[in-house]
């Protein structure tokens, strides 16, 4: 058996009364791109902090590759992080900054310059060693701060929303790089981020968190297509979460499940849906004209809202907009629903 | 007619920091930088020995004088207490101003920045004579040495040559400890608010590249905290460098540079002595801040 990267075991972190982590269980594997999903106070940055040392558990351990990491200080861990402020040293060069890890280290002067050249290609930022971070754009910020978390050479790399800064332009380049980097240095990446879709972009696997727990694991697919809990279906994408008499109607249990919107297609009430296929009346209530798509508004039989999105391939906006008011069947296939427990 | 004035001035925003800069700009350039030179222009006259009168004709007279061994003896006192003062001051004040900006509580920090600062509510000069008695050969310091029967050792630092004396009143020592108390609360406030502006991140970021804590305070805390520390010394150096009344009031006869002047700008009424006298510490300061820019204290603002 492999040991795993990172391993927690039932670790709790509490402020006072406030359980900020509650007994979290966790195993990130050994070169994943991990992803720490969640809102703000989901706990997620916390336990990116305890992996780092910053915090340390109320209770639980914490194992770095078979070691356990719960009361070492963040100087005797072989990780490293990328701060959500990037937190470079603002009088020093980037070279200076860049070399820090190697300063503290001992390594030789000539041996720094060369990693450090190194590192400032990789992150395609060749020439600007002499620079002051002040001097730099967030951007530039941000790859210099990689480049000084790197050049140690850590078994973990750990990413505290580093590309909540950029503009939306950079962050998805930035997305598409760090994706590329990691492939290249083969080491762990431990992203924090509260944006879904950067983490569905990204990650090899990721743990949804809410309230200081973990609600699931899994691969981006498995996080949209099967969602395990209801708040997993509404924060990761949009849903219809289904229960009681209508869900017993349709799939004959009143256990809730979820339906992603544009999984679920818009007809006529003339329609026959094909068979494995769940189908409900409604009319349509609401009418928002997207460009790419559309999303409607559908009150169903039963009286519950569903939201149904369809791509514009042969509407335009005044074709779908003529359709407020007027009857339709909604129907999905059974393999597109997902039992969100309770 | 408010509201038309108010258009016309928006309008015109130079006039608008003109009217703000003005008035404190004239007071600064005539009763500032005007007496600074009326000072200056001073030192360049000379004293008639049997009027006593001054006369008004260009000399170096009085810079010929400052440059006896007397003269050059209260420079060097001055300055050598000076750098003393300013040194312990930066000693004592960095943990403490490290403790207020990073550990204290909220409310604690309130607490500690009034405790800093209420000394300076009350006046200088009993808090001056307040450690005349402190330091006195009758007072509490000596009653406490002999208490524990360590008067052997109060006596032997005091009978340390050139900065010992009969007691602690009137030694350079016991000057010492009452000007690093005079002056403590302006070493404190700038290392502080210094300190505050480091970035809690760089520590841990320090800490996370395999920095310990020693290496994370040379590194980083001090590096940044420094123009805070130069401002503070500022002030402990220069204060010091002036005073009067602490080498008067404790001590022993030895002159220093403030009292030099106090003393031939007053009952002997060399004007001109007293004002080449003041250019020495002018020096003295510009020097210390292009020393202190020469090291980098100014890079981070």
């Amino acid at each position: 058996m492999t040991t795993s990267a990172v391993r927690f075991e039932q670790v709790s972190r509490h402020f006072g009364e406030v359980k900020a982590v509650d007994q979290v269980d966790l195993e990130i594997q050994d070169g994943e791109f991990f992803s720490m999903l969640g809102p703000s106070g989901s706990g997620k940055t916390t336990c990116l902090r305890m992996i780092a040392g910053f915090d340390r558990p109320t209770r639980g351990t914490i194992h770095l590759y078979g070691q356990d990491v719960s009361d070492l200080p963040p100087y005797e861990r072989d990780v490293n992080t990328v701060f959500q402020d990037y937190a470079l040293f603002p009088h020093m060069t980037i070279d200076e900054n860049i070399a820090y890890g190697l300063m503290i280290k001992g390594v030789s002067k000539p041996e720094r310059r060369d990693r450090v050249d190194e590192m400032l290609d990789l992150v395609q930022l060749p020439g600007f060693g002499y620079r002051k971070p002040s001097q730099l754009s967030g951007g530039q910020r941000q790859r210099v701060a990689l480049a000084r978390a790197l050049i140690n050479h850590p078994k973990v790399l750990l990413l505290d929303e580093p590309l909540g800064a950029l503009d939306l332009k950079l962050r998805q380049q930035m997305q598409v790089e760090l994706k590329a980097i990691q492939k290249r240095v083969g080491i762990t990446f431990i992203f924090v981020t509260h944006d879904q879709e950067e983490a569905l972009t990204m990650s090899d696997r990721i743990a949804v968190f809410n309230l200081g727990k973990i609600e699931q694991v899994g691969t981006p697919a498995d996080i949209y297509e099967k969602p395990a809990t209801p708040f997993v279906a509404g924060f990761v994408g949009t849903s219809n979460l289904i229960s009681g008499e209508v869900a017993e109607k349709l799939t004959g249990s009143r256990q809730m499940f979820s339906v992603r919107p544009e999984k679920i297609h818009l007809g006529l009430p003339t329609d026959t849906p094909g068979k494995d296929m769940l189908s409900i009346g409604g009319v349509v209530r609401d009418v928002v004209y997207l460009g790419l798509f559309t999303r409607y508004l559908v009150e169903a039989e039963g009286g519950i809202d569903l939201v149904v999105v369809e791509q514009n391939l042969k509407t335009t906006s005044m074709d779908v907009l003529t359709s407020k008011g007027q009857k339709v069947l909604l129907f999905w296939h059974k393999d597109h629903i997902s039992r969100v427990g309770g | 007619m408010l509201n038309r004035l108010s258009t016309y001035l928006y309008q015109r925003p130079k006039l608008v920091l003109g009217l703000l800069l003005g008035p404190p700009l004239i007071y600064f350039l005539v009763v500032y930088i005007g007496s600074l030179l009326a000072l200056l222009v001073n030192s360049f006259f000379r004293l008639e020995e049997f009027t006593g009168l001054v006369v008004r004709e260009f000399t170096l007279e009085q810079y010929a004088k400052l440059f006896t061994s007397t003269n050059l003896g209260i420079f060097g006192r001055t300055a050598g207490m000076a750098i003393a003062v300013t040194i312990a001051d930066g000693i004592i004040a960095f943990p403490l101003a490290y403790y207020i900006a990073r550990f204290a509580s909220p409310r604690m920090k309130t607490y500690l920045y009034i405790a800093v600062t209420i000394p300076l509510w009350s006046s200088y000069l009993v808090r001056v004579y307040a450690w005349k008695l402190i330091l006195a050969k009758e007072g509490i310091v000596s009653w406490f040495f002999n208490l524990f029967g360590l008067q052997f050792v109060l006596d032997g630092i005091l009978s340390i040559p050139g900065i010992g004396g009969s007691s602690l009143s009137l030694s350079p020592i016991g000057m010492f400890i009452t000007f690093c108390y005079i002056w403590l609360p302006y070493m404190i406030v700038p290392i502080q608010t210094a300190l505050e502006r480091v970035p809690k991140s760089l520590l841990e970021a320090s800490s996370d590249l395999g920095a310990n804590a020693a290496q994370t305070f040379r590194n980083v805390i001090l590096p940044l905290s420094f123009p805070g520390v130069v401002a503070g010394s500022i002030f402990t150096f220069s204060l010091t460098l002036g005073d009067f009344i602490i080498p008067q009031v404790l001590g022993n006869s030895r002159f220093f540079i403030g009292q030099a002047v106090y003393s031939y700008q007053g009952t002997a009424g060399n004007i001109p002595l007293a004002a080449a006298f003041t250019m020495g510490p002018i020096v003295i300061m510009i020097a210390y801040l292009l020393i202190a820019r020469k090291m980098g204290a100014f890079d981070a603002l």
